[in-house]
């Protein structure tokens, strides 16, 4: 093999891109989470320790914020995305073709779509004057103004709408490597259908189900534009995640060293999340 | 691999026709798939319903929030928006920034992948896993600090800043394709190129990229697709109204005209979303479907 030491030298634009661009400003947040650096105003900033931190976990905006995230996650992603995924990948492989391929086309264009149009659409379901309530008048069941009411519920719907196709693939990838085999044993051997799910299908794609929350629950974190097109965070605060929150604080209140913190705290959560997804495709191999 | 089926299918399946009544019992496989059929077709049709919207309000001249047929459709909508200052220039300045991203994301990744596939050193791995580790890093969190450096080194509301952070942030996954589809290239070719003294960039380039053409157009439509949707960088790193691209422009259209065209956004939101959907039909015709998954999920 050619052992010229030149031979390593491709790597040197992707790497320069990279510590630039991506490993610069993730070092660029370490140092500014720590200082008091605003838009406007002060033009020296100066260091200040652990303060923002503090000030976060004291901040009820800051709380209010993780545990929106944390029920924007569970809901649309662990609940919602993960579950409808493994269900329509699951129905698809009983389903005729024809409507197996107009299923997959619906589901996948919702994904395909871009963000904001996404984002966009969904406004226009969940709105007051919109279709949801036109639905629900229609079948004479209550109609409410969903993004006032419920708004945090109305972007996980979003995301569901969204994000599902994505599981989608996934399993469908991964149930059709299970031996046709083993599924008719077990029916022959008068297992039910959930009984089958359970101890045989659930076990046999558990890495698939692993890398795919893993997957799913990073994509939610960092959702912003989705829930900007909706709600933007409102009514209040009521819809607020923390990447809305970091960009609130940054740029609308212009606490830029406050907001830094803020995107430190969810680049750590999202790090452990990568560490355990890197550890799981290490099984793999 | 799926083992291949052999004889007659066994008795849970092979099930003599029975009558109630007279008439026919459906055979328990029909039943199945009838009953699979009608789940995935309301759920085809709860997924479809805000596409319906897009479709009949950009048809529909009054158009409102809520779905409804247009009576009578037209294409005025279309007419409307098609204009320099609401649809070209968004459209052009999406094309010049996730094209110019783009072509440099694939040429990076194509250069990086070439040794990550090839040659085994203490070196690669690391390399990948940190590459792999960055795949998944929110980049969201990561553009008020991208902001405060842009300010900076005054990259701030311009287009090639914006694509070549755009290119940055999309590199990891493109590295990782890249690699993928060439380690499915097989080496012997190579091997006698190099004993004839040719040198890397010469196997690459006459050798391993013509092979790979079908990766490397994968990789530059998955990257493509990913950045013509991506609202937040722009948005936080473009400035001048003439320099945003569609994804932004369409925000800004939604939010400051006090009465919202809604069948005319609609129009826009076609127009917008239109290349993006071609491209993903064309990718996942010559890869089916989970195209995108090759590298993230299989490893």
């Amino acid at each position: 093999m050619n052992r010229h030491p030149l031979r390593w030298s491709p790597l040197a634009p992707a790497t320069v891109l990279l510590l630039l661009f991506l490993a610069g400003p993730i070092g660029y947040c370490g140092y500014l989470a720590f200082t008091d650096t605003q838009l406007t105003g002060q033009q020296s900033a100066s260091f200040v320790g652990l303060a923002n931190f503090r000030h976060a976990f004291a901040d009820p905006a800051f709380r209010n914020a993780v545990v929106l995230t944390l029920v924007f996650t569970v809901v649309s992603s662990l609940l919602g995305q993960n579950t409808l995924g493994l269900a329509l990948a699951g129905l698809m492989r009983r389903a005729s073709r024809p409507v197996r391929t107009l299923t997959g086309a619906v589901v996948i264009t919702a994904w395909v779509l871009p963000e904001i149009v996404a984002g966009f659409l969904l406004y226009t379901f969940f709105e007051r004057r919109g279709t949801l309530n036109a639905l629900l008048a229609w079948l004479h069941l209550p109609t409410q103004d969903w993004l006032f009411t419920l708004p945090i519920l109305a972007v996980s719907f979003a995301n569901v709408w969204r994000g599902t196709a994505f599981s989608m693939l996934v399993y469908s990838a991964a149930l059709s490597e299970i031996p046709q085999e083993v599924a008719e044993s077990a029916a022959v051997d008068g297992a039910g259908g959930l009984r089958r799910l359970w101890h045989i299908t659930l076990p046999m794609i558990r890495r698939s189900i692993g890398t795919n929350l893993m997957l799913n629950t990073l994509q939610t974190l960092s959702v912003f534009g989705l829930i900007w097109a909706i709600t933007r965070g409102g009514p209040g605060n009521r819809s607020q995640t923390l990447p809305v929150f970091m960009y609130d604080q940054a740029f609308l209140k212009s606490l830029i060293g406050y907001g830094t913190a803020v995107a430190l705290l969810l680049l750590v959560v999202g790090a452990l999340f990568s560490a355990v997804y890197l550890r799981l495709l290490r099984e793999d191999t | 691999m799926r083992p291949v089926r052999t004889g007659p299918r066994g008795p849970a399946v092979a099930v003599r026709r029975r009558t109630v009544r007279g008439r026919p019992v459906l055979r328990r496989a029909t039943r199945h798939r009838l009953a699979a059929d009608v789940a995935l077709l309301v759920a085809a049709v709860a997924f479809a319903i805000p596409l319906a919207w897009l479709v009949l309000a950009s048809l529909d001249p009054h158009a409102t929030l809520r779905v409804g047929l247009p009576a009578p459709p037209t294409l005025d909508n279309f007419s409307a928006v098609l204009t320099d200052e609401i649809t070209f220039t968004p459209m052009l300045n999406s094309l010049l920034i996730c094209g110019g991203a783009t072509l440099l994301t694939v040429v990076c990744a194509a250069l990086a992948g070439y040794p990550l596939s090839r040659y085994r050193s203490r070196f690669s791995r690391p390399y990948l896993l940190t590459v792999l580790f960055a795949t998944c890093l929110p980049i969201t969190a990561v553009m008020v600090p991208v902001y405060g450096l842009f300010v900076r080194v005054d990259l701030i509301d311009t287009r090639y800043g914006t694509a070549l952070f755009m290119a940055a942030a999309q590199l990891p996954f493109a590295i990782w394709l890249m690699k993928n589809f060439m380690d499915g290239v097989p080496k012997a070719l190579e091997e006698a190129a190099w004993t004839d003294g040719a040198s890397w960039w010469q196997t690459l380039r006459r050798i391993i990229l013509p092979l790979m053409g079908p990766g490397c157009g994968v990789v530059a439509i998955y990257t493509f697709i990913m950045m013509w949707g991506n609202f937040f960088v722009p948005f936080m790193l473009l400035l001048s109204p003439d320099r945003l691209p569609a994804s932004v422009s369409i925000f800004t259209f939604f939010g400051n005209y006090g009465a919202v065209a809604f069948g005319e956004l609609a129009a826009f939101s076609i127009l917008y979303s239109t290349p993006v959907i071609l491209l993903y039909i064309l990718v996942s015709r010559r890869l089916g479907g989970g195209f995108a998954l090759g590298g993230a999920v299989k490893g």
